[in-house]
């Protein structure tokens, strides 16, 4: 159990510079999942905590303690590799044990340790095999002993599931959450995948091109995104995002496309007439008759989930989609009411992206005659 | 993969011939030239050939010159092998860590291979030359103490050092390669279960190297069987005393000095076979254990 505390880092590669200024605590035992596109500087991150990478500028400490200049193994940190990085030539054995045996553990309480925790993690029948010779869950699991026997502070998690297939992913992203509740060590898992994110994380950081978006808990991020940026990533189908102007009192937002939507409270942020981007999470919205809701969109096509249906719609040129249990036919280019739900609507400033926060007022009561 | 399968026909003959024609002249007619010459008596300026059975054998395998050579042959495949990988597992370490300069490095290490073998040879004989190569300077501690030209076992000692020289740079390549084709992943997970790199070597890299060391090991002393001719020539004439006498030199020295072309090729088909078998022996006994999956 340590906390992970990131100051001011920065890295760049000859010129080139790859990330700046990066803040961020992880608190002692919990969850963290940092979750961004690739390229956007999440692997580079966890590898500078593992210290495989140096950092060009800034801290970080582990348990209070600056590891900037310590070697990998000083840092107590064990990590799990996306191609899971196991030794070809050590049997299950060799490999779940090989870090007590660096470390100078007895052969027989390393190997009692070893059919512990192969025990836990369902490989003890494959403790003389080769990697090789396993399934890839199999070498997942193997992957995640090595790390486990360790007994880290401090969990590295570097896309381990993106190599599995998808109903292994969500097994063993289940099993992982296990680990994680069962022993306690502060964990920090890579992901491009945001369903990983979403129900791995305890707290989920959103990167983009080097820098954090937003960091906060899932619901948080889910709810309340900080940037268009983080709208568009996170959800799916993502936000719909309609670009407008603010109107003269600030209560509503004029599309370009010409009508006036009414916000749920007052933008006191931006200036009346400000370029914005008002944004609606696509299962919150309903379909309506044409006519009857609060926009008017164009039917263009639909997919089936079977849980429901994704439709996809037209705003004039702007494509949305829209989530919905409701089974209607409609022919291509039909007219269709949209109802976006006052409560859902989300706004953003239309230059830099960033979230404007809309005063809420409560309902007020109707004074009394 | 796909293949290609075409009905016999001239242009096959064409396209094969240039090929056939290469291996025939210069590897099966040599071959079958020798194997008769080790069979018969040649007369030296041309003439009749007599049959004579296995006699040219017989007389090569009781010659006590001929089993010194073979044991001189030996120690100079063994020693050049060993030295040479030591060396070149070693330069390809430093090189695959990147250490600064690397590059320049790498490309200087590859010229030895360039070199012809009568070339080293003669470099080598200035290096060790006892008045004024490098060693040179034992000469004046106690004169005499120094030269490849009198004692034996310095000799063979220059030609070992010159052979693994001029071997370094191929498996120096071949090490490399092998190198940087283990996953960096690898190194790293080991790195955070605590190892370091010295550890990282003996654990990792030269168990994942094994496959490439059989290699070399029998390319390196098949080489160092045949391919030593040049280096023996030009640096000791086989001397002192025949202390330098390899196998592939004496072939030479018997068939075109001494006119014994018939024990010449029995020495010739007595090296091939050699060679044959250790080559056998290495890929059915040590090469099944160096692979994994």
């Amino acid at each position: 159990m340590a906390e992970i505390d990131i100051r001011r880092v920065g890295k760049t590669y000859g010129k080139t510079v790859i990330m700046q200024g990066v803040d961020l605590t992880i608190r002692s035992g919990e969850f963290l999942v940092i979750l961004g596109p690739s390229g956007c500087g999440k692997s580079s991150l966890l590898r500078m905590i593992a210290g495989l990478e140096e950092i060009s500028s800034g801290e970080i400490t582990i348990a209070g303690q600056a590891v900037n200049h310590l070697e990998p193994r000083e840092r107590g940190c064990a990590m799990v590799f996306q191609n899971y990085a196991l030794y070809p030539h050590m049997t299950v054995a060799e490999n779940i044990g090989y870090a007590l045996k660096v470390a100078g553990v007895a052969k027989a309480q390393r190997l009692a340790r070893v059919t512990d925790v192969a025990q836990s993690v369902g490989l003890s029948e494959f403790l003389d095999r080769r990697p090789g010779q396993l399934s890839g869950g199999q070498r997942q699991r193997v992957a995640m002993a090595r790390a486990i026997i360790r007994e880290p502070k401090v969990f590295l998690f570097d896309e381990p599931l993106s190599n599995l297939d998808a109903k292994l992913r969500v097994q063993m992203r289940h099993e992982i959450r296990r680990i994680h509740n069962r022993i306690g060590a502060t964990s920090v898992f890579v992901t491009h995948d945001q369903h990983e994110g979403m129900t791995l994380a305890d707290r989920l950081v959103v990167m983009n091109k080097g820098t954090i978006e937003q960091i906060g808990t899932p619901e948080d991020i889910y709810e309340r995104p900080a940037s268009t940026y983080v709208a568009g990533f996170i959800g799916s189908p993502a936000m719909n995002l309609l670009p407008g102007r603010l109107s003269d009192d600030r209560r509503a937002v004029v599309l370009e496309s010409g009508p006036r939507i009414d916000l749920p409270g007052p933008a006191t942020g931006l200036n009346p007439g400000a370029l914005v981007q008002m944004g609606f999470r696509p299962e919150k919205a309903s379909l309506t008759a044409p006519g009857r809701g609060t926009i008017e969109a164009r039917f263009d096509f639909v997919e089936e989930l079977g849980a429901g249906r994704v439709y996809h719609l037209r705003i004039e040129d702007i494509p949305v989609s829209l989530h919905s249990e409701a089974k209607m036919k409609l022919a291509e280019g039909a007219s269709i009411g949209l109802d976006l739900g006052h409560q859902n609507l989300h706004l953003f400033d239309g230059q830099t992206g960033r979230r404007v926060p809309l005063s809420v007022e409560m309902p007020q009561l109707a004074p009394t005659a | 993969m796909r293949r290609a399968h075409f009905k016999f026909s001239w242009i096959a003959a064409v396209l094969l011939a240039p090929q056939l024609l290469i291996i025939f002249v210069f590897f099966y007619w040599p071959s079958a030239q020798a194997m008769y010459w080790a069979f018969t008596l040649e007369q030296p300026w041309g003439g009749g050939n007599t049959w004579v059975g296995f006699d040219n054998f017989r007389k090569v395998l009781t010659d006590p010159y001929y089993w010194a050579s073979v044991k001189v042959s030996m120690i100079y495949a063994f020693a050049t092998t060993a030295l040479s990988m030591a060396m070149a597992l070693t330069l390809a370490m430093f090189v695959d860590r990147q250490l600064a300069g690397y590059r320049a490095y790498r490309v200087t290490m590859i010229l030895p291979y360039a070199v012809a073998a009568p070339a080293v040879g003669l470099a080598f004989r200035f290096v060790f030359n006892p008045q004024a190569g490098v060693f040179s300077f034992l000469n004046t501690l106690s004169p005499g103490i120094w030269d490849p030209g009198q004692s034996g076992w310095q000799a063979v000692l220059t030609i070992i050092l010159a052979g693994a020289w001029k071997h370094v740079a191929y498996s120096f390549i071949f090490f490399l390669a092998a190198l940087q084709s283990i996953p960096r992943s690898l190194t790293e997970a080991s790195a955070m279960d605590g190892a370091r790199p010295l550890r990282r070597m003996v654990d990792l890299q030269l168990p994942l190297l094994t496959p490439t060391l059989f290699f070399l090991v029998i390319i390196n002393l098949t080489d160092s069987f045949t391919d030593s001719f040049g280096i023996v020539d030009t640096l000791t004439g086989g001397g002192p005393f025949r202390a330098t006498d390899l196998m592939v030199y004496k072939i030479y020295a018997d068939g075109f000095r001494g006119f014994d072309y018939s024990g010449a090729a029995a020495q010739s088909i007595v090296l091939m076979a050699l060679v044959m078998a250790l080559t056998f022996v290495q890929f059915r006994y040590v090469e099944r254990r160096v692979h994994y999956s």
